[in-house]
Protein backbone atom coordinates (compact mmCIF):
# COMPACT_ATOMS: atom_id res chain seq x y z
CA UNK A 1 0.00 0.00 0.00
CA UNK A 2 2.81 2.38 0.92
CA UNK A 3 4.53 1.62 -2.37
CA UNK A 4 1.29 2.10 -4.27
CA UNK A 5 0.81 5.59 -2.87
CA UNK A 6 4.45 6.46 -3.45
CA UNK A 7 4.18 5.30 -7.07
CA UNK A 8 1.03 7.35 -7.61
CA UNK A 9 2.85 10.40 -6.30
CA UNK A 10 5.75 9.82 -8.71
CA UNK A 11 3.43 9.14 -11.62
CA UNK A 12 1.55 12.39 -11.02
CA UNK A 13 4.82 14.31 -10.80
CA UNK A 14 6.18 12.92 -14.02
CA UNK A 15 3.01 13.58 -16.00
CA UNK A 16 3.69 17.30 -15.54
CA UNK A 17 5.91 18.77 -18.25
CA UNK A 18 7.26 21.29 -15.75
CA UNK A 19 8.77 18.45 -13.70
CA UNK A 20 10.82 17.33 -16.69
CA UNK A 21 11.85 20.91 -17.49
CA UNK A 22 13.05 21.62 -13.97
CA UNK A 23 14.69 18.21 -13.86
CA UNK A 24 16.66 19.01 -17.01
CA UNK A 25 17.51 22.56 -15.96
CA UNK A 26 18.83 21.34 -12.62
CA UNK A 27 21.07 18.75 -14.26
CA UNK A 28 22.52 21.58 -16.32
CA UNK A 29 23.10 23.72 -13.21
CA UNK A 30 24.71 20.81 -11.35
CA UNK A 31 27.03 20.05 -14.28
CA UNK A 32 27.96 23.72 -14.69
CA UNK A 33 28.77 24.05 -11.04
CA UNK A 34 30.78 20.83 -11.06
CA UNK A 35 32.86 21.91 -14.04
CA UNK A 36 33.47 25.39 -12.60
CA UNK A 37 34.58 23.86 -9.33
CA UNK A 38 36.82 21.38 -11.11
CA UNK A 39 38.40 24.08 -13.26
CA UNK A 40 39.19 26.20 -10.21
CA UNK A 41 40.83 23.18 -8.61
CA UNK A 42 42.96 22.45 -11.68
CA UNK A 43 44.16 26.05 -11.75
CA UNK A 44 45.44 26.05 -8.18
CA UNK A 45 46.57 22.42 -8.18
CA UNK A 46 50.27 23.21 -9.02
CA UNK A 47 50.49 25.50 -6.00
CA UNK A 48 48.62 23.05 -3.79
CA UNK A 49 51.04 20.32 -4.77
CA UNK A 50 53.91 22.24 -3.13
CA UNK A 51 52.22 22.04 0.28
CA UNK A 52 53.39 19.37 2.70
CA UNK A 53 49.96 17.75 3.01
CA UNK A 54 48.00 18.98 -0.03
CA UNK A 55 44.15 18.89 0.09
CA UNK A 56 42.74 16.39 -2.40
CA UNK A 57 40.06 16.71 -5.02
CA UNK A 58 37.35 15.31 -2.72
CA UNK A 59 37.65 18.08 -0.17
CA UNK A 60 38.09 20.89 -2.70
CA UNK A 61 35.51 19.82 -5.29
CA UNK A 62 33.15 17.27 -3.78
CA UNK A 63 32.54 18.74 -0.32
CA UNK A 64 31.62 22.27 -1.51
CA UNK A 65 29.46 20.75 -4.20
CA UNK A 66 27.52 18.70 -1.65
CA UNK A 67 27.13 21.81 0.47
CA UNK A 68 25.65 23.72 -2.48
CA UNK A 69 23.28 20.86 -3.31
CA UNK A 70 22.13 20.89 0.31
CA UNK A 71 21.31 24.60 0.04
CA UNK A 72 19.55 24.10 -3.30
CA UNK A 73 17.49 21.25 -1.85
CA UNK A 74 16.43 23.51 0.98
CA UNK A 75 14.85 25.85 -1.58
CA UNK A 76 13.56 23.13 -3.92
CA UNK A 77 11.98 20.71 -1.47
CA UNK A 78 9.13 23.07 -0.44
CA UNK A 79 8.24 23.56 -4.13
CA UNK A 80 7.62 19.85 -4.45
CA UNK A 81 6.27 18.98 -1.02
CA UNK A 82 3.66 21.76 -1.18
CA UNK A 83 1.35 19.64 -3.34
CA UNK A 84 1.49 16.46 -1.29
CA UNK A 85 -1.57 16.97 0.89
CA UNK A 86 -2.69 20.56 0.28
CA UNK A 87 -3.51 19.78 -3.33
CA UNK A 88 -5.45 16.65 -2.39
CA UNK A 89 -7.49 18.89 -0.14
CA UNK A 90 -8.01 21.55 -2.75
CA UNK A 91 -9.02 19.07 -5.45
CA UNK A 92 -11.08 17.12 -2.91
CA UNK A 93 -9.34 13.84 -3.69
CA UNK A 94 -8.61 13.07 -0.05
CA UNK A 95 -11.89 11.10 0.43
CA UNK A 96 -10.54 8.50 -2.01
CA UNK A 97 -7.66 7.78 0.37
CA UNK A 98 -9.71 8.22 3.55
CA UNK A 99 -12.45 5.83 2.45
CA UNK A 100 -9.98 3.21 1.22
CA UNK A 101 -8.86 0.35 3.46
CA UNK A 102 -5.61 1.88 4.66
CA UNK A 103 -4.44 3.83 7.65
CA UNK A 104 -3.07 7.34 7.96
CA UNK A 105 0.36 5.78 8.46
CA UNK A 106 0.21 4.26 4.97
CA UNK A 107 -0.85 7.54 3.39
CA UNK A 108 1.85 9.59 5.12
CA UNK A 109 4.68 7.11 4.60
CA UNK A 110 3.66 6.57 0.98
CA UNK A 111 3.72 10.26 0.22
CA UNK A 112 6.96 10.78 2.16
CA UNK A 113 8.80 7.95 0.43
CA UNK A 114 7.50 8.89 -3.02
CA UNK A 115 8.78 12.43 -2.59
CA UNK A 116 12.08 11.23 -1.13
CA UNK A 117 12.67 8.94 -4.11
CA UNK A 118 11.91 11.82 -6.44
CA UNK A 119 14.36 14.16 -4.72
CA UNK A 120 17.03 11.46 -4.68
CA UNK A 121 16.53 10.92 -8.41
CA UNK A 122 16.75 14.68 -8.90
CA UNK A 123 20.15 14.93 -7.21
CA UNK A 124 21.50 11.51 -8.22
CA UNK A 125 23.61 13.00 -11.01
CA UNK A 126 25.81 14.82 -8.47
CA UNK A 127 27.46 11.77 -6.90
CA UNK A 128 27.72 10.25 -10.38
CA UNK A 129 29.65 13.29 -11.63
CA UNK A 130 31.86 13.27 -8.57
CA UNK A 131 32.57 9.55 -8.82
CA UNK A 132 33.60 10.07 -12.43
CA UNK A 133 36.68 11.80 -10.99
CA UNK A 134 37.78 8.38 -9.78
CA UNK A 135 38.75 7.66 -13.40
CA UNK A 136 41.62 10.13 -13.16
CA UNK A 137 42.47 10.37 -9.49
CA UNK A 138 42.09 8.86 -6.07
CA UNK A 139 38.90 9.81 -4.17
CA UNK A 140 38.45 9.98 -0.42
CA UNK A 141 35.68 7.39 -0.17
CA UNK A 142 35.08 8.02 3.53
CA UNK A 143 34.36 11.69 2.93
CA UNK A 144 32.14 10.88 -0.04
CA UNK A 145 30.17 8.35 1.96
CA UNK A 146 29.63 10.67 4.93
CA UNK A 147 28.42 13.39 2.56
CA UNK A 148 26.04 10.99 0.82
CA UNK A 149 24.58 9.77 4.11
CA UNK A 150 24.29 13.35 5.35
CA UNK A 151 22.56 14.52 2.20
CA UNK A 152 20.09 11.64 2.35
CA UNK A 153 19.21 12.37 5.99
CA UNK A 154 18.98 16.08 5.25
CA UNK A 155 16.61 15.52 2.31
CA UNK A 156 14.45 13.25 4.46
CA UNK A 157 14.16 15.92 7.15
CA UNK A 158 13.27 18.64 4.61
CA UNK A 159 10.64 16.37 3.05
CA UNK A 160 9.06 15.51 6.39
CA UNK A 161 8.81 19.17 7.37
CA UNK A 162 7.37 20.11 3.97
CA UNK A 163 4.86 17.26 4.15
CA UNK A 164 3.65 18.41 7.55
CA UNK A 165 3.20 22.00 6.46
CA UNK A 166 1.36 20.79 3.37
CA UNK A 167 -1.02 18.93 5.68
CA UNK A 168 -1.86 22.14 7.52
CA UNK A 169 -3.39 24.05 4.64
CA UNK A 170 -5.64 23.85 1.59
CA UNK A 171 -3.49 26.11 -0.57
CA UNK A 172 -0.32 24.54 -2.01
CA UNK A 173 1.25 27.99 -2.42
CA UNK A 174 0.84 28.69 1.28
CA UNK A 175 2.35 25.31 2.05
CA UNK A 176 5.36 26.19 -0.11
CA UNK A 177 5.87 29.58 1.49
CA UNK A 178 5.39 28.13 4.96
CA UNK A 179 7.89 25.32 4.46
CA UNK A 180 10.41 27.64 2.82
CA UNK A 181 10.06 30.14 5.64
CA UNK A 182 10.57 27.41 8.24
CA UNK A 183 13.65 25.97 6.52
CA UNK A 184 15.29 29.29 5.67
CA UNK A 185 14.41 30.56 9.15
CA UNK A 186 16.18 27.61 10.80
CA UNK A 187 19.17 28.10 8.54
CA UNK A 188 19.44 31.87 9.13
CA UNK A 189 19.05 31.41 12.88
CA UNK A 190 21.86 28.88 12.71
CA UNK A 191 24.33 31.00 10.74
CA UNK A 192 23.32 34.15 12.61
CA UNK A 193 23.94 32.73 16.08
CA UNK A 194 27.50 33.66 17.00
CA UNK A 195 27.82 31.76 20.29
CA UNK A 196 29.26 28.32 19.50
CA UNK A 197 26.94 26.62 22.00
CA UNK A 198 23.80 28.41 20.79
CA UNK A 199 20.78 26.06 20.63
CA UNK A 200 20.08 27.27 17.10
CA UNK A 201 23.07 25.27 15.88
CA UNK A 202 21.60 22.16 17.42
CA UNK A 203 18.18 22.34 15.79
CA UNK A 204 19.12 23.48 12.30
CA UNK A 205 19.22 20.64 9.76
CA UNK A 206 21.75 22.47 7.61
CA UNK A 207 23.88 23.16 10.68
CA UNK A 208 23.80 19.47 11.54
CA UNK A 209 24.81 18.65 7.99
CA UNK A 210 28.12 20.52 8.38
CA UNK A 211 29.70 17.64 10.29
CA UNK A 212 28.74 15.17 7.58
CA UNK A 213 30.07 17.64 5.03
CA UNK A 214 33.43 17.71 6.78
CA UNK A 215 33.55 13.92 6.87
CA UNK A 216 32.61 13.52 10.51
CA UNK A 217 30.04 10.81 11.14
CA UNK A 218 28.53 11.69 14.50
CA UNK A 219 25.75 9.45 15.79
CA UNK A 220 24.11 12.39 17.57
CA UNK A 221 23.76 14.20 14.22
CA UNK A 222 22.27 11.09 12.65
CA UNK A 223 19.87 10.73 15.58
CA UNK A 224 18.87 14.35 15.19
CA UNK A 225 17.82 13.79 11.59
CA UNK A 226 15.96 10.59 12.41
CA UNK A 227 14.10 12.33 15.24
CA UNK A 228 13.39 15.45 13.20
CA UNK A 229 11.95 13.37 10.36
CA UNK A 230 10.04 11.09 12.71
CA UNK A 231 8.47 13.93 14.66
CA UNK A 232 7.16 15.65 11.56
CA UNK A 233 5.84 12.39 10.10
CA UNK A 234 3.99 11.72 13.36
CA UNK A 235 2.61 15.25 13.39
CA UNK A 236 1.37 14.72 9.81
CA UNK A 237 -0.37 11.49 10.78
CA UNK A 238 -1.98 13.31 13.67
CA UNK A 239 -3.09 16.13 11.43
CA UNK A 240 -4.73 13.70 9.00
CA UNK A 241 -6.45 11.98 11.88
CA UNK A 242 -7.73 15.31 13.19
CA UNK A 243 -9.13 15.83 9.74
CA UNK A 244 -11.58 13.02 10.44
CA UNK A 245 -12.31 14.25 13.93
CA UNK A 246 -12.84 17.92 13.24
CA UNK A 247 -13.81 17.75 9.58
CA UNK B 1 -34.26 -17.22 -3.06
CA UNK B 2 -34.26 -18.15 0.60
CA UNK B 3 -37.09 -16.82 2.67
CA UNK B 4 -34.88 -15.33 5.38
CA UNK B 5 -34.50 -11.55 5.28
CA UNK B 6 -31.56 -10.43 3.17
CA UNK B 7 -28.39 -9.76 5.07
CA UNK B 8 -27.82 -6.30 6.54
CA UNK B 9 -24.87 -4.58 4.87
CA UNK B 10 -24.86 -1.27 6.71
CA UNK B 11 -26.25 -0.51 10.09
CA UNK B 12 -25.73 2.87 11.71
CA UNK B 13 -27.06 3.57 15.17
CA UNK B 14 -27.64 6.94 16.77
CA UNK B 15 -25.03 8.91 14.88
CA UNK B 16 -24.46 12.43 16.08
CA UNK B 17 -21.99 14.95 14.88
CA UNK B 18 -21.27 18.53 15.73
CA UNK B 19 -19.06 21.09 14.06
CA UNK B 20 -17.94 23.57 16.66
CA UNK B 21 -20.98 24.35 18.77
CA UNK B 22 -23.46 23.50 16.07
CA UNK B 23 -25.02 20.07 16.09
CA UNK B 24 -25.31 19.03 12.47
CA UNK B 25 -26.50 15.44 12.78
CA UNK B 26 -28.94 14.30 15.47
CA UNK B 27 -29.39 10.61 16.30
CA UNK B 28 -29.40 9.27 12.77
CA UNK B 29 -30.00 5.51 12.51
CA UNK B 30 -30.00 3.68 9.21
CA UNK B 31 -30.03 0.11 8.00
CA UNK B 32 -29.42 -1.14 4.52
CA UNK B 33 -29.91 -4.66 3.20
CA UNK B 34 -28.31 -6.45 0.33
CA UNK B 35 -30.11 -5.89 -2.94
CA UNK B 36 -31.61 -2.62 -1.83
CA UNK B 37 -31.26 0.93 -3.11
CA UNK B 38 -31.84 3.51 -0.39
CA UNK B 39 -32.43 7.13 -1.26
CA UNK B 40 -31.40 9.81 1.18
CA UNK B 41 -33.60 12.74 0.37
CA UNK B 42 -33.45 16.24 1.69
CA UNK B 43 -32.97 19.92 1.05
CA UNK B 44 -29.54 21.41 0.57
CA UNK B 45 -27.70 21.52 3.88
CA UNK B 46 -29.88 18.86 5.48
CA UNK B 47 -26.82 16.80 6.45
CA UNK B 48 -26.90 14.18 3.70
CA UNK B 49 -23.27 14.56 2.71
CA UNK B 50 -22.08 14.64 6.32
CA UNK B 51 -23.98 11.41 7.01
CA UNK B 52 -22.38 9.79 3.98
CA UNK B 53 -18.93 10.91 5.04
CA UNK B 54 -19.50 9.24 8.38
CA UNK B 55 -20.78 6.04 6.78
CA UNK B 56 -17.59 5.80 4.70
CA UNK B 57 -15.16 6.57 7.49
CA UNK B 58 -14.05 9.95 6.15
CA UNK B 59 -15.48 11.67 9.19
CA UNK B 60 -15.74 10.28 12.69
CA UNK B 61 -19.11 10.61 14.42
CA UNK B 62 -19.13 12.15 17.91
CA UNK B 63 -21.22 9.26 19.14
CA UNK B 64 -23.02 6.26 17.75
CA UNK B 65 -21.72 3.26 15.86
CA UNK B 66 -21.58 1.98 12.34
CA UNK B 67 -21.28 -1.59 11.13
CA UNK B 68 -20.41 -2.46 7.56
CA UNK B 69 -21.18 -6.10 6.75
CA UNK B 70 -21.03 -6.87 10.45
CA UNK B 71 -17.63 -5.20 10.97
CA UNK B 72 -17.37 -2.19 13.26
CA UNK B 73 -16.23 0.72 11.09
CA UNK B 74 -14.86 2.71 14.00
CA UNK B 75 -12.89 -0.11 15.64
CA UNK B 76 -11.71 -2.01 12.56
CA UNK B 77 -11.76 0.64 9.86
CA UNK B 78 -9.41 -1.15 7.49
CA UNK B 79 -11.41 -4.38 7.40
CA UNK B 80 -14.73 -2.57 7.15
CA UNK B 81 -13.64 -0.26 4.35
CA UNK B 82 -12.80 -3.27 2.14
CA UNK B 83 -16.55 -3.57 1.56
CA UNK B 84 -17.15 0.09 0.77
CA UNK B 85 -17.21 2.07 -2.43
CA UNK B 86 -17.72 5.81 -2.16
CA UNK B 87 -18.37 8.57 -4.63
CA UNK B 88 -18.19 11.92 -2.81
CA UNK B 89 -19.99 15.03 -4.00
CA UNK B 90 -16.94 16.06 -6.01
CA UNK B 91 -15.49 12.98 -7.71
CA UNK B 92 -12.02 12.42 -6.20
CA UNK B 93 -10.09 12.39 -9.45
CA UNK B 94 -6.37 12.84 -10.00
CA UNK B 95 -6.92 14.94 -13.08
CA UNK B 96 -3.41 14.60 -14.43
CA UNK B 97 -3.64 10.80 -14.74
CA UNK B 98 -5.06 8.69 -17.54
CA UNK B 99 -8.38 6.98 -16.84
CA UNK B 100 -6.77 3.52 -16.87
CA UNK B 101 -3.95 4.53 -14.53
CA UNK B 102 -6.37 6.19 -12.17
CA UNK B 103 -8.73 3.22 -12.05
CA UNK B 104 -5.80 0.84 -11.60
CA UNK B 105 -4.67 2.93 -8.64
CA UNK B 106 -8.19 2.91 -7.19
CA UNK B 107 -8.48 -0.86 -7.62
CA UNK B 108 -5.10 -1.56 -6.03
CA UNK B 109 -5.92 0.85 -3.23
CA UNK B 110 -8.99 -1.23 -2.41
CA UNK B 111 -6.82 -4.32 -2.17
CA UNK B 112 -7.37 -5.99 -5.55
CA UNK B 113 -4.39 -8.22 -6.32
CA UNK B 114 -2.21 -7.30 -9.26
CA UNK B 115 -3.32 -10.25 -11.41
CA UNK B 116 -6.99 -9.40 -11.05
CA UNK B 117 -6.80 -5.68 -11.71
CA UNK B 118 -7.21 -5.98 -15.49
CA UNK B 119 -10.45 -7.95 -15.18
CA UNK B 120 -11.86 -5.60 -12.52
CA UNK B 121 -10.95 -2.60 -14.64
CA UNK B 122 -12.56 -4.05 -17.76
CA UNK B 123 -15.77 -4.77 -15.88
CA UNK B 124 -15.97 -1.33 -14.25
CA UNK B 125 -15.26 0.43 -17.54
CA UNK B 126 -17.84 -1.64 -19.36
CA UNK B 127 -20.45 -0.88 -16.70
CA UNK B 128 -19.79 2.86 -16.79
CA UNK B 129 -19.34 3.11 -20.55
CA UNK B 130 -15.69 4.11 -20.40
CA UNK B 131 -14.22 1.47 -22.74
CA UNK B 132 -13.29 3.97 -25.43
CA UNK B 133 -11.57 6.53 -23.25
CA UNK B 134 -9.24 4.45 -21.09
CA UNK B 135 -6.19 6.18 -22.53
CA UNK B 136 -7.41 9.74 -22.07
CA UNK B 137 -6.23 12.11 -19.41
CA UNK B 138 -9.00 12.78 -16.91
CA UNK B 139 -8.61 16.58 -17.03
CA UNK B 140 -9.53 16.54 -20.73
CA UNK B 141 -12.84 14.72 -20.19
CA UNK B 142 -16.24 16.38 -20.04
CA UNK B 143 -17.97 16.67 -16.66
CA UNK B 144 -20.28 13.79 -17.46
CA UNK B 145 -17.40 11.47 -18.22
CA UNK B 146 -15.53 12.61 -15.13
CA UNK B 147 -18.59 11.72 -13.10
CA UNK B 148 -18.61 8.28 -14.69
CA UNK B 149 -14.95 7.79 -13.86
CA UNK B 150 -15.89 8.74 -10.29
CA UNK B 151 -18.57 6.05 -10.25
CA UNK B 152 -16.22 3.50 -11.85
CA UNK B 153 -13.74 4.22 -9.06
CA UNK B 154 -16.41 3.44 -6.46
CA UNK B 155 -17.45 0.10 -7.97
CA UNK B 156 -14.17 -1.21 -9.38
CA UNK B 157 -13.65 -3.60 -6.44
CA UNK B 158 -17.26 -4.90 -6.47
CA UNK B 159 -18.02 -3.62 -2.98
CA UNK B 160 -21.01 -4.79 -0.99
CA UNK B 161 -21.94 -1.26 -0.03
CA UNK B 162 -21.87 1.57 -2.54
CA UNK B 163 -22.34 5.12 -1.27
CA UNK B 164 -23.08 7.68 -3.96
CA UNK B 165 -23.39 11.36 -3.11
CA UNK B 166 -25.53 13.01 -5.78
CA UNK B 167 -24.36 10.73 -8.57
CA UNK B 168 -26.30 12.35 -11.41
CA UNK B 169 -25.54 16.01 -10.77
CA UNK B 170 -24.31 17.81 -13.85
CA UNK B 171 -25.11 15.06 -16.33
CA UNK B 172 -27.17 15.40 -19.49
CA UNK B 173 -30.49 13.50 -19.75
CA UNK B 174 -29.04 10.60 -21.72
CA UNK B 175 -26.20 10.19 -19.26
CA UNK B 176 -28.64 10.37 -16.35
CA UNK B 177 -30.62 7.53 -17.89
CA UNK B 178 -27.47 5.43 -18.32
CA UNK B 179 -26.25 6.08 -14.80
CA UNK B 180 -29.66 5.30 -13.33
CA UNK B 181 -29.84 1.97 -15.08
CA UNK B 182 -26.32 1.26 -13.85
CA UNK B 183 -27.32 2.06 -10.27
CA UNK B 184 -30.38 -0.20 -10.62
CA UNK B 185 -28.09 -2.98 -11.80
CA UNK B 186 -25.68 -2.39 -8.93
CA UNK B 187 -28.59 -2.49 -6.50
CA UNK B 188 -29.34 -6.08 -7.53
CA UNK B 189 -26.00 -7.51 -6.51
CA UNK B 190 -24.90 -5.08 -3.78
CA UNK B 191 -26.59 -2.40 -1.77
CA UNK B 192 -26.58 1.26 -2.66
CA UNK B 193 -27.17 4.44 -0.67
CA UNK B 194 -27.55 7.51 -2.76
CA UNK B 195 -28.29 11.06 -1.78
CA UNK B 196 -30.25 13.35 -3.98
CA UNK B 197 -32.70 16.18 -4.02
CA UNK B 198 -34.31 15.02 -7.23
CA UNK B 199 -37.58 13.27 -6.56
CA UNK B 200 -37.71 11.70 -9.97
CA UNK B 201 -34.49 9.94 -9.15
CA UNK B 202 -35.94 8.48 -5.99
CA UNK B 203 -39.06 7.33 -7.82
CA UNK B 204 -37.18 5.57 -10.59
CA UNK B 205 -34.35 4.12 -8.53
CA UNK B 206 -34.97 3.63 -4.87
CA UNK B 207 -36.67 0.80 -3.01
CA UNK B 208 -36.72 2.81 0.16
CA UNK B 209 -36.49 6.49 1.08
CA UNK B 210 -35.26 8.29 4.15
CA UNK B 211 -36.07 11.97 4.30
CA UNK B 212 -33.60 14.10 6.14
CA UNK B 213 -34.14 17.58 7.48
CA UNK B 214 -31.87 19.67 9.65
CA UNK B 215 -29.76 16.68 10.58
CA UNK B 216 -32.64 14.37 11.55
CA UNK B 217 -34.33 11.55 9.72
CA UNK B 218 -37.96 12.59 9.70
CA UNK B 219 -39.49 9.93 7.49
CA UNK B 220 -38.44 6.49 6.35
CA UNK B 221 -40.47 4.06 4.28
CA UNK B 222 -40.66 2.40 0.90
CA UNK B 223 -40.90 4.58 -2.15
CA UNK B 224 -44.39 3.26 -2.83
CA UNK B 225 -45.51 4.25 0.66
CA UNK B 226 -44.16 7.76 0.18
CA UNK B 227 -46.16 8.06 -3.01
CA UNK B 228 -49.28 7.07 -1.07
CA UNK B 229 -48.47 9.20 1.96
CA UNK B 230 -51.43 10.13 4.14
CA UNK B 231 -53.77 7.85 2.23
CA UNK B 232 -53.86 10.29 -0.62
CA UNK B 233 -52.01 8.87 -3.56
CA UNK B 234 -50.35 11.93 -4.99
CA UNK B 235 -47.19 12.95 -6.58
CA UNK B 236 -44.02 12.20 -4.71
CA UNK B 237 -43.05 15.83 -4.84
CA UNK B 238 -46.16 17.06 -3.05
CA UNK B 239 -45.83 14.41 -0.38
CA UNK B 240 -42.20 15.27 0.20
CA UNK B 241 -43.06 18.95 0.63
CA UNK B 242 -45.95 18.07 2.92
CA UNK B 243 -43.69 15.97 5.15
CA UNK B 244 -40.94 18.54 5.39
CA UNK B 245 -43.38 21.39 6.01
CA UNK B 246 -45.20 19.46 8.69
CA UNK B 247 -41.86 18.86 10.39
CA UNK B 248 -40.89 22.53 10.14
CA UNK B 249 -44.22 23.54 11.67
CA UNK B 250 -43.81 21.01 14.47
CA UNK B 251 -40.33 22.32 15.19
CA UNK B 252 -41.55 25.91 15.25
CA UNK B 253 -44.29 24.91 17.72
CA UNK B 254 -41.83 23.17 20.08
CA UNK B 255 -39.31 25.99 19.99
CA UNK B 256 -42.09 28.54 20.62
CA UNK B 257 -43.17 26.38 23.58
CA UNK B 258 -39.60 26.31 24.89
CA UNK B 259 -39.41 30.07 24.73
CA UNK B 260 -42.24 30.57 27.21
Amino acid sequence: MIRLIAMRELRSLFTLPSTWLIFAALQFVFAWFFLARLEAFLEVQPQLAQLANPPGVTITVAAPMFNTIALLLMMLTPMYTMRLIAEERRNQTLPLLLSAPLSELHIVLGKFLGMLVFLIALSASVPLMLYSLALGTELDHGLMLSNLIGLLLLTASFTALGLYISALTVQPVIAAIGALAALVGLWLADIGASAPDSPWHAISPLGRFQNFNAGLLDSSDAMFFVLFTGVFLLLTIRRLHNNRTYG
Amino acid sequence: MSDTAPEITISARKLTRRFGNQKIIHDVSLTLRRGEVLGLLGHNGAGKSTTMQMLTGCLLPDSGDIEVCGIDLLRQPILAKMHLGYLPETPPLYRELRVDDYLTFAARLRGIKNGKVAAALAQAKQRCGLEAIGGKIIATLSKGYQQRVGIAQAIVHNPEVIVLDEPTVGLDPAQIRDIRSLIRELGDSSSVILSTHLLGEVESLCDRVEIMQKGRLIYGDTTAALANYGGEPGRLEENFIRITERETAANAATSAGDGK
